[in-house]
């Protein structure tokens, strides 16, 4: 049997460094900044100081390394794959610059959920989401609905495993209707039956 | 108490031939009064049994007639019947909303515990009570389908809802986890009513829906109704067989 593999965010790493006692909220403004300024600023140096940045921070939450690396491994093919076509397409440094800054970003958000519990996430996005009140949506349900994305990447990845699998398993190798068309139905699926189960705990009552 | 009053549940389909929509009739007309402490409810494949599971807690509406819980309508007070009405679903994966067992239990605590640390402490007493202690910081993902379903019955027993609604809360599991599952449910001080395909479990209920073609076709101890059931199963009665398709 595969291991689960969880996607890269929402797994959260007990520990006492200074990144978990940090408030929550000073962690999602600093990855709001650091997100503008990798986004924002040009250059291979920049996303190179940004991406060590993140690595040093990395280290100093005492996550495990071989958690990351697992968790980041696709997001690194990603990022090869990003970068190969930039170089190919004839600019070799926007095409390193693009990998790094992509690399850079899922590190610092996974970095976030693993020093972060899921309650006190839900508790600082619910009182950022306070101001939303006034269009209309209720900060607890926004607040809900992080968790909820955090939640959904393994189901998601586990669906898309078992699919692929009934497709093979079926001589469907190379189609991608077989994967994607009951990949969806049961997110689909999923996403009904969890709305059904949200409202029979009586969340989003109130 | 559980009371039903010339309830229908009705629901317009469109003709895929692409005629005009038109009604069909999910459920009833069906009045009960459910006052056994175990009730269990059986049915084939699209008799109606969920529809009639979710009648109890308002997630489906009566579209004529009521339900009423201890008093409360719940078509006028569908968050305090679903306050009182704990439920629980085949697929865990679709209940659990946290990435971790304490937090999810934690999760359906807030209202009644605004203490975040009290309430991490109440969810490891939970989680405790419910053979989950050393499972409580692992990833949500990393539990076996059993734990799971512990952990689903666990985050909605934790606010001691007054009845417990379970529908095919064991159709996934393998045998040692659906016998696990049931002991806990036949231990529960909760009035539980528990849709399910597992005859076993339904013969040690106080009282056995049968339901067949959106109606209650018997209704009784298990003995009785467990023997109408099986006969219509198996076409030894007249009776129509209960599959439609909307
Ligand atoms: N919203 C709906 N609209 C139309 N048909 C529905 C709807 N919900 C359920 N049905 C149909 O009603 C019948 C009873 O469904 P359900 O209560 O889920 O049966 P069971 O749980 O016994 O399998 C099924 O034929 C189902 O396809
Ligand atoms: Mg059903």
């Amino acid at each position: 049997m595969r291991a689960p593999w969880a996607g890269p965010l929402g797994l959260h790493h007990p520990g006492r460094s200074v990144l978990h006692r940090a408030p929550v909220a000073a962690k999602l403004v600093a990855l709001a900044a650091l997100s503008l300024a990798v986004v924002l600023v040009r250059g291979l140096t920049a996303a190179v100081a940004g991406l060590a940045l993140v690595v040093g921070a990395t280290a100093l939450a005492r996550v495990p390394w071989h958690r990351t690396t697992r968790g980041l491994l696709p997001v690194v093919l990603t990022a090869v794959a990003l970068g190969a076509y930039q170089t190919w397409v004839g600019d070799p440094a926007r095409g390193a610059e693009a990998a790094v800054d992509l690399l850079t970003l899922v590190l610092a958000g996974s970095l976030v959920t693993a020093t972060t519990r899921a309650d006190d996430l839900l508790a600082a996005v619910t009182r950022a989401a306070r101001p939303l009140r006034h269009v209309g949506l209720p900060p607890e349900t926004v607040g809900l609905a992080v968790s909820l994305f955090l939640r959904t990447v393994p189901v998601l990845v586990r669906t898309v495993a078992e699919t692929r699998d009934a497709a093979r398993a079926r001589g469907f190798e190379r189609d991608p209707r077989a994967l994607v068309v009951p990949a969806a139905v049961r997110m689909v699926g999923h996403a009904r039956s969890t709305g059904d189960a949200l409202a029979a705990r009586g969340l989003g009552d109130d | 108490m559980i009371t039903f009053e010339d309830v229908e549940v009705t629901a317009w389909t469109s003709d895929p031939a692409g005629g005009a929509d038109r009604v069909v009739r999910l459920l009833g007309p069906v009045s009960l009064a459910l006052a056994e402490r175990r009730v269990a409810v059986v049915g084939a494949n699209g008799s109606g049994k969920s529809t009639l599971a979710r009648l109890v807690n308002g997630l489906v509406l009566p579209s004529a007639g009521r339900v009423v819980v201890d008093g409360l309508d719940t078509a006028d007070d569908g968050a305090a019947v679903r306050r009182r009405v704990g439920f629980v679903f085949t697929d865990p994966d679709a209940q659990i909303v946290m990435p971790t067992p304490v937090e999810d239990v934690a999760l359906s605590l807030r209202r009644t515990v605004p203490d975040a640390s009290e309430r991490t402490a109440r969810a490891l007493d939970v989680l405790a009570r419910f053979g989950l202690a050393d499972r409580a910081h692992v990833p949500v993902h990393a539990l076996s389908g059993g734990q799971r379903q512990l952990l689903a019955l666990a985050a909605v027993l934790a606010t001691e809802p007054a009845v417990l609604v379970c529908d095919e809360p064991t159709t996934l599991l393998d045998l040692r986890w659906r016998t696990r599952v049931d002991d806990l449910l036949a231990s529960l001080d909760q009035q539980v009513v528990v849709v399910t395909h597992d005859l076993e479990a339904a013969a040690r209920a106080d009282r056995v829906l049968v339901v067949d073609g959106g109606a209650v076709v018997a209704d009784g101890p298990p003995g009785p109704a467990l023997a109408h059931y099986r006969a219509l199963m198996t076409g030894a009665s007249a009776a129509p067989s209960g599959e439609r398709r909307p």
